[in-house]
């Protein structure tokens, strides 16, 4: 009985150790309220992703994002992971015109994108970027979800959390006043405006729903592996588990002629 | 002294190679009918699992090796291909880089036994002083590792750990230019910092050979503390605690599975996943949550040498914790206030990994004052003293009396009973 209380004493350590950094606010940010958590469909061990919602992200990501952001980690054979069909992949990579090597005579060449290509980046370097966007650079978004403090549900406060500034706030040029972000200007103009994209499905384009779409698909374009994880995650678990039944079976057996 | 081996194994192969090389003897005795104290609780099987989780390290780090790219330009993106592109890639390196985190989790729970039943007073100072070598190799692993995904938080932390060495005076600018292998965290140090996280792990397995090594000489302690004295306090080690070991792995995979397949990210942070760039400083560098206590030890003062030898005094005073201890009791089952004053320790370092977590300002400040005059009290001055003033509770006669209320040998007469040697 001692011993198991030491054990859970010392288990107790290092849960406290491990509650350590968790213990850290955030971004120690002045008044940035917290995101309001969000029910992701890829919340959770038995999470996976709502590919409907994934597929209505890409569109928004291509339609509006994609103007000033990269996606520079993925291909276009990727979004197989977000249920489309070969013949759609390749049909979605074709719309798009990407740098394809050199011709015969030496100079270089641009050609409609392969499923084998990456996704388009919107600007040849960072300058140029930068220059677009009034000197601030649009960051990447391949793993912007889980680049940020508070995730997914961070993501989506951002994009639905354009307002006026407060009377007496004051906004520096071209920068925009946003609730969640730290210090609140950020330099990127609101994306998202109602009735902006026109989803095949029938699904209202509301602000919030384009939100929860993008963020979708942004999280499974950080996290393509998750729903395999998970799944295999469970697995090996139950499996552990009866191992570890089995095994302390067998030590009790072992041990019954010592005690 | 040559000659051959006269081996007892039937299996003819078997018993050939033994004759001329006695590997299977020699695993016989020391992990077979190696006499080992009856009574162990489960926290004698984090050495094991250390053992189990350096394997895992090494196994998972060869594959990673096959796929990294230690190039500034490349690394950042090699990683990520890991992680989508190669077959089982995202297990592989998740696997790597919480097993970094359990690894910790499993050492410091397997030195906490060691200072809670005293393993480390005589016969054991050798062992526990490889110990708290194999502590440092593993930190300096692990930091090298944490460099190589070339995040923010990889660049950084090289940049603030690195720069510490610079507070020494004279030499301190020397050894930081030498660590970067130039003016600034770059090609060069990430390129040794490579070079030295594959060699460093082989180092380890020839240290915990030599820790082992050590422990098969003094055999292990107990929870009781005292020492073997009969064959009857002891069991041999194959099948008992082969089969105890083999219960501890598995929860200890639970642990780590539910890490891996579930919370990858949960001990990471989010700016390593953020390319590194040597123009954009992050709002706040943090270590490792497994380097925060010392990391809050280094900020407790105000200047920077102090608490660059603070640090480094917090690690190296467990060297000579056993002439620090002047008790001749071991086991803090048996000193009750030791038993009390050890949590009060514990809670020090947990408070130093909170500070550790959070800005040097305010209350965090104070705290990790307190914290750290408390650590260092600890093994100054409480230690030292209580070994003399604290009476302890009456020892048991033997391991087996005590544990089976029967049988155990009439004690050996003379004060010092040694080890009996089987
Ligand atoms: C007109 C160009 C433009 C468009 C279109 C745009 N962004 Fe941005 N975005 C920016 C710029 C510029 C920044 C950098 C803001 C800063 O650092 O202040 C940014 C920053 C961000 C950030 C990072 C915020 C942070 O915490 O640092 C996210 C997330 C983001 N954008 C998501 C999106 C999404 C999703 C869309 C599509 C719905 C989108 N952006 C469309 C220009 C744009
Ligand atoms: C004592 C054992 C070891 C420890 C504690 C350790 C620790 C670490 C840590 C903390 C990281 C960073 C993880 C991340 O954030 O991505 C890392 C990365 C890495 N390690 Fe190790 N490691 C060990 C052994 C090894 C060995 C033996 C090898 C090679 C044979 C290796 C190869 C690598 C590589 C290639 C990376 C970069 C890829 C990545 O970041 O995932 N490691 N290690």
């Amino acid at each position: 009985m001692r011993a198991l209380r030491t054990l859970l004493a010392a288990g107790t350590m290092a849960a406290a150790l491990l509650a350590a950094p968790a213990l850290t606010p955030a971004t120690a940010e002045e008044n940035v309220p917290t995101p309001p958590p969000q029910n992701w469909s890829f919340n959770g061990i038995f999470g996976s992703y709502d590919l409907a919602a994934a597929q209505r992200g890409l569109q928004v990501y291509a339609e509006v994002c994609s103007n000033c952001h990269s996606l520079n980690l993925l291909h276009y054979r990727d979004l197989a992971g977000i249920g489309l069909t070969p013949a759609q992949v390749k049909a979605f990579a074709s719309q798009f015109t990407v740098p394809q090597g050199l011709d015969d005579q030496g100079n270089p060449k641009d050609g409609p994108a392969t499923p084998a290509d990456k996704f388009r980046s919107p600007f040849p370097n960072e300058k140029a970027a930068r220059a677009a966007n009034n000197g601030a650079l649009p960051p990447d978004l391949s793993l912007i979800v889980n680049a940020r403090e508070g995730h997914a549900d961070y993501i989506d406060a951002i994009l639905n959390g354009y307002a006026d500034p407060p009377a007496g706030f004051k906004m520096q040029d071209g920068m925009n006043y946003n609730k969640y972000f730290p210090g609140h200007q950020i330099a990127m103009p609101q994306p998202l405006h109602d009735g902006q994209v026109t989803y095949t499905d029938g699904t209202p384009t509301n602000i919030s729903q384009m939100a929860h779409d993008v963020v979708t698909f942004l999280e499974w374009a950080a996290n393509p592996e998750m729903v395999e994880r998970k799944q295999m995650g469970i697995r090996v678990v139950l499996f552990l588990v009866f191992m570890t039944g089995l095994t302390y079976a067998v030590k009790r057996k072992i041990w019954s002629n010592v005690h | 002294m040559a000659g051959l081996t006269k081996s007892d194994f039937k299996n003819p192969v078997v018993n050939w190679i033994d004759t001329r090389l006695p590997i299977f003897t020699m695993l016989q005795k020391e992990y077979g009918v190696f006499p080992t104290p009856r009574n162990f609780n489960y926290l004698w099987n984090f050495g094991a699992l250390a053992m189990v989780n350096l394997v895992i390290m090494i196994a998972t780090g060869i594959f990673l090796a096959m796929n990294y790219q230690p190039n500034t330009l490349l690394a950042f993106d090699s990683v990520q291909r890991i992680m989508r592109d190669v077959n089982f890639g995202w297990l592989i390196r998740y696997v790597h880089q919480n097993g970094a985190s359990m690894f910790f989790i499993v050492t410091y729970i397997h030195i906490f036994r060691g200072m809670y039943y005293g393993s480390y007073k005589a016969p054991r100072e050798l062992l526990w002083m490889l110990g708290v070598v194999i502590l440092l190799l593993m930190m300096a692993t692990a930091f090298m590792g944490y460099v190589l995904p070339w995040g923010q938080m990889s660049y950084w932390g090289a940049t603030v750990i690195t720069n510490l060495f610079s507070a020494f005076p004279w030499i301190g600018p020397k050894i930081v230019t030498l660590l970067w292998g130039g003016f600034a965290v770059d090609q060069p140090t990430l390129n040794r910092f490579f070079s030295l996280h594959y060699l460093l792990p082989f180092v380890l397995v020839g240290v915990i050979f030599l820790h082992i090594a050590a422990l098969h000489i003094t055999g292990s302690n107990n929870p009781l503390g005292i020492d073997v004295k009969t064959p009857q306090d002891t069991l041999p080690f194959h099948p008992y605690y082969t089969i105890k070991d083999s219960v501890g792995i598995c929860v200890y995979l639970i642990v780590f599975a539910i890490f891996v397949f579930f919370y990858p990210n949960m001990l990471g942070d989010p700016n390593n996943f953020i390319p590194a760039n040597p123009l954009q400083t992050p709002a706040d560098i943090v270590p490792e949550w497994y380097f925060l206590p010392y990391y809050a030890i280094l900020r407790s003062v105000p200047n920077k040498l102090l608490g660059v030898c603070l640090m480094f005094a917090s690690i190296l005073v467990l060297l000579v914790l056993p002439w620090l201890d002047t008790s001749r009791v071991r086991s803090a089952r048996f000193r009750p206030i030791y038993r009390q004053l050890i949590w009060l320790w514990v809670l020090a370092v947990v408070l130093l990994g909170v500070c550790g977590a959070n800005k040097p300002e305010g209350i965090w400040v104070v705290l990790s004052r307190v914290a750290t005059l408390y650590y260092f009290l600890h093994f100054l001055v409480i230690l030292p003293l209580l070994g003399k003033i604290e009476r302890p509770l009456p020892l048991p006669e033997s391991i087996s009396r005590a544990v089976t209320g029967k049988g155990g040998g009439p004690l050996p007469t003379g004060a010092a009973a040694t080890m009996e040697k089987p």
